[in-house]
């Protein structure tokens, strides 16, 4: 890489190449007073990245609800942090890994799940859960199935070997995914309130350390990548992926995590160094506190020779944190890293201004205002235009379900509904003995060890319904991952995002953006589920294809009492079944209208946000009071996947009589849940929820019954094919 | 007395195995780190518990073989006294030579966690006595490195000598002869794929491996 003149670069036009238009290259001059030189021009063009500054999407982040009363940090920090009571606090936060994981897979996936852990540990909390939310093309084209494979491995790889359990997630198949794949992880923490971490370089004076692994030249311009559009030449971009190394970050964490209880009266602030790596991190802590810094670059830990300050300031070399420590602790800090077999180097102080100065080779090498890097990139609201597709929509669709049995074979083995146990059993869930709902149910759930309580976990997001409609789609969005809380026994405590978009340039785009937060904003007031953290993921597009409007909502919810935790198997012959929530002809947008047609359109159903709170309700205090021995929510597929669904666990068959036609048992009307009630309680959860009966578990066969057709399926029979049927697609 | 639960760089199932000893057995727990020479001296088992020591570089257990407490590990086996190797800790006491043969990457190449049916072969050791001969016990797998194999005449003799313990009646892993878990010779060293500390409380879906541990746990107190 040359490193070219300031003159050059301004007649060149290298910025171009970097991100920043010459609106911001004028800024960052009118900013310095003078021309940026080359590292200069790196370091505003990464920190000035979508990514990094959030430049088109924060007036839109500005609608989310971000406090409450249980609510200790909103955004703004590593991750986002929620009281759950006895001095006990739960962190979480998601992050996409989209462009890396299109690229790389495997190592993409990975440092995805890495990157998204040192979040959480950098808040004081100990990881206890990760889970995520993949959205694939279609299974039938070959390089598919091997980013499908390598990015469950990298996974896999990451979280089996640091030890945090993979609990959940989410997977769906779109064609719009093909070339621009997501890979959105979630990580879960606990810590004690009292040890929450700021990342905030304070104190004049104070030492800068840098700990973990060394710097490379890998994943430069990451941030930056991540921040435009994909195209065929995407294979020359490989550079800009990072590669993991699970082992040396879980002596890091270790490490971290002990400094931080043990040696909490030396430090000062603690951040990752994630996106835009040594830069972000560094100016962030600094910008943060009002603090500028000097740092030596020469003192870096380097993997390669010969490394340009641009390179080191920009390299995404994973496992690294960066740390603020009080002045006089250095052998203290390094003493500590030691017994983790890790390195912690000071490379810099604190300074009572706000430049924040490098130094290579004894010459300042960049020497700017830190704020100026990290609060004054521009901020835009872009035009918007509402897609003409939403005005449209082409007429109804209306399943055929005269062959009943047959059509719900069928949906059972489309990849989105069939068993993702081919993909999680590939993940370790159990490690930490904690995980008392295993994945493959509504929410994984997690035990507080030492209480009585425990955490229910989703990643959830329907692109269809926001295809179609992104204001109400939105909405389901969160309320769909509540349903799921709420199904699990739990009360939904608060949300983080990823919010995955194409490009905010064009208008109809950013229209959707605009939709889909306000939808999810609603929702959020609603469940009184602030937004404590997220991301934001735009520029996902393949040859100028959009993806699907794409805000995975990643919600957590507290089970106040183990004796709440419910699931969706059906426990005893003999339990009377209910639907609670009302079912309506809602095709459009549907696993079915998908399987039946090839196609996603017409206007999405109605849905009101009042009346999934009301229903949300009416459940919650049926399992609180103890009338139900298994509640699921009613999701893609309709009533007569998730009634098929609860007879699998326990081979527990179900005979229903549904007043309505068959082609209803798919619809995907929301609110709705499944439930299985003893007959004891009969009456008691009539009263309550106002519901009928329609039908009772027992036997090995699935009997429904309708106003036009009927079916009937052997359980085990349905049970093999929706349980392998993903495996063999992937073949 | 205690029980030593050695950890090395990358265990990662140390606290699940100190929790199990500590609120399920209610007996005394303690961390022995990798660098120590030496284990403390009232010990009355070594439990080696899973993870990916050093990062499984190189070859799972390979490099842990060679950590300063081994020799003291080897010395306590030498004695006849209890030792457990549970996953990692199973294939770090193959690469130390306390248990014959090894384990090799799983036949189909993925990591595999699940439930996992096991069969009791052997309920004469001092890991398995709460156990009925032939029983069928639940206890869940998590590994990518799990495929147990020895040569021919290596699996003679654990034939011959009632070594093997356990086996799986759906093979997750392409080990020979369905092989889950096995003893030493002399009945005292034991390593399994399967974990244990994952079926020792009934909310998380069962207890058949905590009987696996108040075996020797029981066995010991007999001792007093």
């Amino acid at each position: 890489m040359i490193e070219l003149q300031p003159r050059e670069i301004e007649a060149q036009k290298l910025y171009e190449q970097w991100g920043l238009s010459e609106a911001e290259f004028d800024k960052v001059q009118e900013l310095l007073g003078r021309l940026p030189n080359f590292t200069e021009t790196g370091l505003f063009a990464a920190m000035w990245s979508e990514h990094c500054a959030y430049k088109n999407s924060k007036p839109l982040l500005k609608q989310f609800p971000t406090t409450g009363k249980n609510i200790l940090q909103g955004p703004g920090e590593g991750a986002g942090i929620i009281d759950i009571g006895d001095g006990q606090a739960v962190v979480f936060k998601a992050e996409s890994h989209n462009h890396p994981t299109a690229v790389e897979p495997y190592q993409g996936a990975a440092t995805g799940v890495g990157g998204i852990i040192r979040d959480i540990f950098s808040m004081g909390a100990r990881p206890i859960a990760m889970l995520d939310s993949l959205h694939f093309g279609s299974l039938d084209d070959a390089h598919t199935k091997y980013l499908i494979d390598q990015t469950v491995a990298g996974i896999g790889d990451y979280g089996n070997c640091i030890g945090i359990p993979t609990v959940g997630g989410e997977m769906t198949f779109e064609d719009v995914y093909q070339g621009n794949p997501l890979m959105n992880g979630m990580c879960v923490g606990l810590l004690d309130s009292v040890q929450q971490q700021k990342g905030a370089a304070a104190g004049a004076g104070n030492l800068i350390f840098y700990v973990g692994a060394k710097t490379g030249r890998d994943g430069i311009q990451g941030a930056i990548f991540a921040s435009a559009e994909f195209n065929d030449e995407q294979e020359s971009q490989r550079s800009a992926v990072q590669v993991g190394d699970p082992f040396a970050e879980k002596m890091v964490m270790e490490a971290c995590l002990d400094l931080i209880e043990n040696h909490a009266d030396i430090l000062v602030g603690i951040q990752d160094m994630g996106a835009a790596g040594l830069v972000s991190s560094s100016a962030e802590m600094g910008a943060k506190a009002g603090f500028g810094m000097d740092l030596n670059l020469d003192l870096v830990p380097q993997r390669e020779d010969g490394m340009i300050p641009y390179e080191l300031m920009l390299s995404e070399s994973q496992e690294r944190m960066l740390l603020c420590i009080k002045k006089g602790y250095a052998a203290e800090v390094i003493d500590l890293f030691n017994q983790y077999e890790t390195e912690a180097v000071e490379i810099g102080t604190v300074r009572d201004d706000q430049q924040y100065i490098l130094h290579q080779h004894g010459e300042v090498v960049a020497d700017v205002d830190v704020k100026a890097l990290v609060d004054e990139a521009p901020v835009y609201r872009k035009p918007s235009a509402r897609p003409a597709r939403l005005d449209q929509p082409s007429a109804g669709f209306e399943p055929d379900a005269s062959k009943l049995a047959d059509t719900l074979m069928s949906v059972l083995q489309q990849p989105a509904i069939a068993s993702k146990e081919s993909v999680y059993r590939r993940y370790d869930s159990q490690v930490q003995t904690n995980t008392i709902v295993l994945p493959g149910s509504d929410a994984a759930v997690i035990r507080v060890r030492g209480t009585n309580k425990a955490l229910a976990m989703t990643t959830d997001a329907n692109p269809r319904y926001l295809f179609l409609d992104p204001h109400q789609g939105g909405q389901i969005a969160v309320a769909e991952a509540a349903r799921n809380i709420v199904a699990s026994g739990g009360v939904p405590l608060g949300i983080t995002d990823c919010l995955n978009f194409g490009s905010p340039e064009d208008p109809e785009v950013y229209y959707e953006l605009e939709q889909a937060t306000k939808g999810m904003s609603e929702a959020c007031r609603q469940f009184e589920t602030p937004v404590i953290s997220g991301n934001v993921s735009l520029y996902n597009e393949f040859n100028g294809e959009a993806i699907y409007p794409t805000p995975m909502v990643g919600m957590v919810g507290l089970i106040e009492s183990l004796d709440y935790v419910t699931t969706q198997s059906f426990k005893n012959s003999g339990d009377l079944l209910y639907v609670v929530g009302e079912t309506k002809a809602d095709f459009n947008g549907t696993e079915i209208q998908k399987m039946q047609t090839g196609q996603i359109e017409g206007q999405l159903f109605d849905f009101d946000l009042a009346t999934e709170a009301a229903n949300q309700q009416l459940v919650q205090q049926a399992i609180r009071t103890g009338l139900v021995n298994s509640v699921h929510d009613i999701s893609e597929g309709g009533l007569a996947v998730a009634v098929a669904e609860s007879t699998f666990d326990n081979e527990i068959g179900a005979q229903l009589n549904v007043d309505m036609p068959a082609s209803w048992l798919f619809s995907e009307t929301q609110s709705r849940f499944v439930v299985s009630v003893p007959a004891t309680h009969q009456a008691a959860f009539e009263e309550l929820t106002g519901a009928q009966a329609i039908g009772q578990t027992g036997g090995d066969q699935l009997t429904i019954t309708t106003n036009d057709f009927d079916m009937n399926l052997d359980v085990k029979t349905a049970k093999k094919a929706w349980k392998e049927a993903l495996a063999w697609q992937m073949k | 007395m205690k029980y030593a639960v050695i950890r090395f760089p990358g265990s990662n199932c140390d606290w699940d195995m100190f929790y199990v000893l500590r609120d399920q057995l209610h007996v005394e727990p303690i961390f022995v780190d990798y660098r120590e020479t030496e284990l403390p001296e009232d010990v009355a088992a070594v439990l080696v518990p899973g993870g990916f020591s050093y990062g499984d570089y190189l070859r799972s257990g390979a490099i842990a073989r060679f950590a300063p407490i081994m020799t003291d590990v080897k010395r306590f086996a030498g004695e006849g006294k209890p030792v457990l190797g549970i996953c990692n800790g199973f294939q770090i006491l193959t690469e130390a030579r306390l248990l014959p043969g090894g384990l090799r990457k799983n036949q189909h190449l993925e990591f595999v966690c699940q439930q996992q049916e096991l069969f009791v072969q052997n309920n004469q050791t001092a890991f398995s006595n709460q156990f009925e001969q032939g029983e069928k016990v639940m206890i869940p797998v998590a590994h990518g490195d799990g495929n147990y194999y020895c040569d021919e005449s290596t699996l003679q003799q654990l034939k011959d000598n009632h070594q093997i313990v356990l086996t799986y009646s759906e093979n997750p892993n392409g080990s020979i002869d369905d092989i889950a878990g096995i003893v030493n010779e002399q009945g005292n060293v034991m390593g399994m794929m399967p974990h244990p500390e994952r079926a020792s409380e009934d909310i998380l879906g069962g207890t058949d491996g905590l009987r696996l541990f108040q075996s020797f746990v029981e066995n010991q107190q007999l001792q007093k």
